[in-house]
């Protein structure tokens, strides 16, 4: 047994690890944003489309909610390959990340819509407002509102998971980690370190997440309460 | 790069599957026993044991479970102790899943209404009792759809064994893709076979939850 | 109280309804349902639960599509499939029995949604609006409170000032006092007094007897989707058929 750890030759290497836990925040952010906005496009697909979108919606949530991350990271990226495309592994990365959240995002947003009850559409159409100034003001707002917290929450988990795009060699936190330890010798070491880099970053995804919760949603702000 | 995909290939396959199975109910396994002992952790009287407990799953949720695995995979033999591939990916899902299952059940345990707990204590039960009696028995009812949902995390999450060496699914697929180099093809069949191990526990959990009269949709932990 | 216009005015009445036929599935809710409301008069529609009250007011706003029959309310010919929905509902304000206050916005921006998003009005201006719409219901001092910090008295009056910054020329009451409890149902009934000695055209579904005998130019009896006694307020007092006389008996 040899424990005498020695964190300083993992430290030394910090701008790398910056490095690597800007991109990890890089790839949440786009695929944040991406699959945020895929997400509730099919949500509402799945509420509102003809009934062909609506279960072309259901497929795509239901096959990406039931397979790993990491197996459809290897579907895009050789799927992508075997029609010609040579994208970077980074763009791969963000492309797969976006297609995963988006599909969770989709069952998240769609509960939110579940949520809202009939009278409230009722009262919106009795108002003479148009059904897309309905589904605008009525539904799509106060669902989002509602359901943030989980969504954000889902949003930290994407961030985490993102490690996993390590394995097609985008230069994220745990690629940059793996590339250390074989570097140093010191894997305990380097896992230790990167691990609290993640609880980190996954600190500051929930604090801006909570500063955009005040900023948007200013019902939030003044009452502090679930919607 | 030799041959074509062939019955041998499909065998190894769903063998891979079967080492999945065993590894994904290994950490339901594990992890139920520890996230048991972390929800109960949670709602303690003790304030000591509620934050260290609450400190644990704060850790492991701002962790992926990917660095996890390395960590023990790697790590621990860097320090001197000696782990298989099994082992590994074992250790390292039970903690993981401990984390979550014990957020999951701490959940249920607090959402059993306020008046049974005070009629418990009415009936002068002891705190054991109270919990054993009373608590635990509708804890479990309220539990048991997100349990059921995350059981498919779990299995999703055992591919990540295949990157410490663990030959389950995703790791069978890599070794034939070794020698066929079809990816594709071999990924496409992973991904259905994995469909088959998770949709059915998906389908059961939302009908458990709908049952339930919960319309929360179980939606925890990509990866 | 409103002077009930008398029918020698020539005057097209607010609301029509003519053999008005509607079944939800195999169940007919609606038997043949014909009643005018003259413009500026005030009509409680009266009934037990399942005698197709609410039915008829919501088909009066188009909630539900009728299968047979004529409704014209303010010259919108409300069963041609041509309707033009939304300028019914510029003409028709509602308000619905749970408020039905959108909970993400505060009160005033419940009330300048609709003015400003339907029919384009600056938002100072819709201020302006929701101010004196409040005023009218006593709820000036809540304009920037959010719904859940409101009783559901407040509500049910924010919704009423919701529904009034429209400026409708006709307004409907489904059983609005019916989610309240008993001691907030006066500040409500209140206002919607006030509305009628202003001679707002209103049409009232509702449980409250004496509320309805005090506030009705006319009372439709119904019962088992027809209506079975139409008449002024005082056919409360004296029923001509025995179901009114039990209905009124039993208080409900």
């Amino acid at each position: 047994m040899n424990l005498n750890l020695d964190f300083s030759v993992v430290l030394e290497r910090w701008p790398s690890l910056l490095d690597g836990a800007m991109v990890t925040l890089q790839l949440a952010c786009i695929a944040t944003v991406a699959g945020g906005a895929i997400g509730i496009l099919c949500a509402i697909g799945r509420r509102s489309g003809p009934p062909v979108v609506a279960a072309l919606c259901e497929i795509y949530v239901e096959g990406i909610r039931n397979t790993p991350l990491l197996v459809q990271i290897f579907l895009v990226y050789f799927g992508l390959a075997s029609i010609g495309l040579q994208l970077s592994a980074m763009t791969v990365a963000a492309l797969a990340l976006t297609i995963n959240v988006g599909a969770y995002t989709t069952e998240i947003v769609r509960a939110g819509f579940e949520s809202i009850n009939k009278g409230q559409i009722e009262a919106g159409q009795g108002l003479g407002l148009s059904p897309a100034q309905v589904y605008w003001h009525v539904i799509l707002l106060p669902a989002i509102e509602r359901v943030y917290p989980s969504l954000t929450s889902q949003f930290v988990l994407l961030m985490l998971a993102s490690s996993v795009t390590s394995q097609i060699s985008a230069e994220e936190l745990t690629a940059v980690a793996n590339y250390i330890q074989s570097d140093t010798y010191r894997a305990f070491e380097t896992y230790i370190v990167v691990a609290l880099i993640y609880v980190v970053l996954s600190l500051v995804m929930r604090a801006g997440f909570f500063g955009i919760g005040q900023l948007i949603f200013p019902r939030r702000r003044r009452l502090g309460t679930p919607l | 790069m030799g041959g074509s995909l062939n019955l041998n290939h499909l065998l190894f396959l769903l063998q891979g599957a079967g080492w999945t199975v065993v590894l994904s109910v290994l950490a339901l396994v594990g992890g139920g026993i520890l996230g048991f002992a972390v929800a109960l952790c949670r709602v303690s009287a003790s304030r000591a044991v509620r934050l260290v407990s609450g400190g644990y799953v704060q850790l492991i949720q701002g962790t992926p479970l990917l660095v996890i695995m390395f960590l023990t995979y790697f790590g621990l033999p860097a320090i001197g102790f000696r782990i298989s591939p099994l082992a590994a990916a074992g250790a390292s899902l039970t903690i993981y899943v401990g984390a979550y299952l014990g957020e999951i059940w701490r959940g249920a345990i607090q959402s059993v209404p306020r008046p049974q707990w005070e009629a418990a204590e009415g009936l002068a039960l002891s705190r054991t009792q109270r919990m054993t009696r009373v608590i635990l028995p509708q804890a479990v009812r309220i539990a048991t759809p997100p349990t059921v949902g995350f059981f498919v995390q779990i299995i999703k999450n055992t591919s990540l064994a295949s990157v410490v060496g663990f030959v389950e699914l995703a790791r069978s697929g890599q070794i034939i893709n070794n020698s066929l180099f079809e990816p594709f093809l071999i990924y496409s069949i992973i991904a259905v076979i994995y469909f088959v191990l998770c949709y059915p526990l998906s389908r059961l959990s939302r009908r458990l939850e709908r049952r339930a009269g919960q319309g929360r949709g179980q939606t925890l932990a990509p990866a | 109280m409103s002077p009930a216009p008398t029918s020698a005015t020539g005057q097209d009445p607010a609301v029509r309804l003519s053999d008005v036929h509607k079944s939800f599935g195999t169940n007919k809710v609606l038997d043949g349902v014909s009643f005018d409301v003259p413009r500026g008069s005030v009509t409680t529609i009266i009934g037990r639960s399942g005698s197709g009250k609410s039915t008829a007011l919501r088909c009066i706003d188009r909630f539900e599509r009728i299968d047979r029959g004529e409704i014209t309310v303010c010259g919108h010919r409300v069963h041609e499939p041509s309707l033009d929905l939304r300028a019914l509902r510029l003409d028709v304000g509602i308000v619905f029995q749970s408020y039905n206050l959108f909970p993400h916005l505060t009160v005033e921006e419940n009330i300048i949604l609709a003015p400003t998003a339907v029919k384009k009005m600056p938002k100072a201006e819709a201020r302006e609006l929701a101010r004196r719409v409040l005023a009218q219901v006593g709820l000036e001092e809540k304009l920037h409170a959010y719904p859940e910090q409101l009783s559901g008295g407040q509500q049910q009056r924010g919704a009423i000032a919701r529904s009034l910054a429209m400026q409708p020329k006709v307004m409907l009451f489904d059983e609005v006092t019916s989610a309240l409890d008993p001691e907030l149902t006066g500040e409500v009934l209140k206002v919607i007094e006030q509305l009628a000695a202003d001679g707002m055209t209103m049409v009232l579904v509702t449980h409250e007897m004496a509320f309805a005998r005090g506030i009705a130019d006319q009372v439709v009896f119904m019962h088992r989707g027809k209506v079975h006694e139409i008449g002024p307020a005082a056919i409360l007092s004296s029923p001509a058929t025995q179901e009114l006389a039990q209905f009124v008996g039993t208080g409900l």
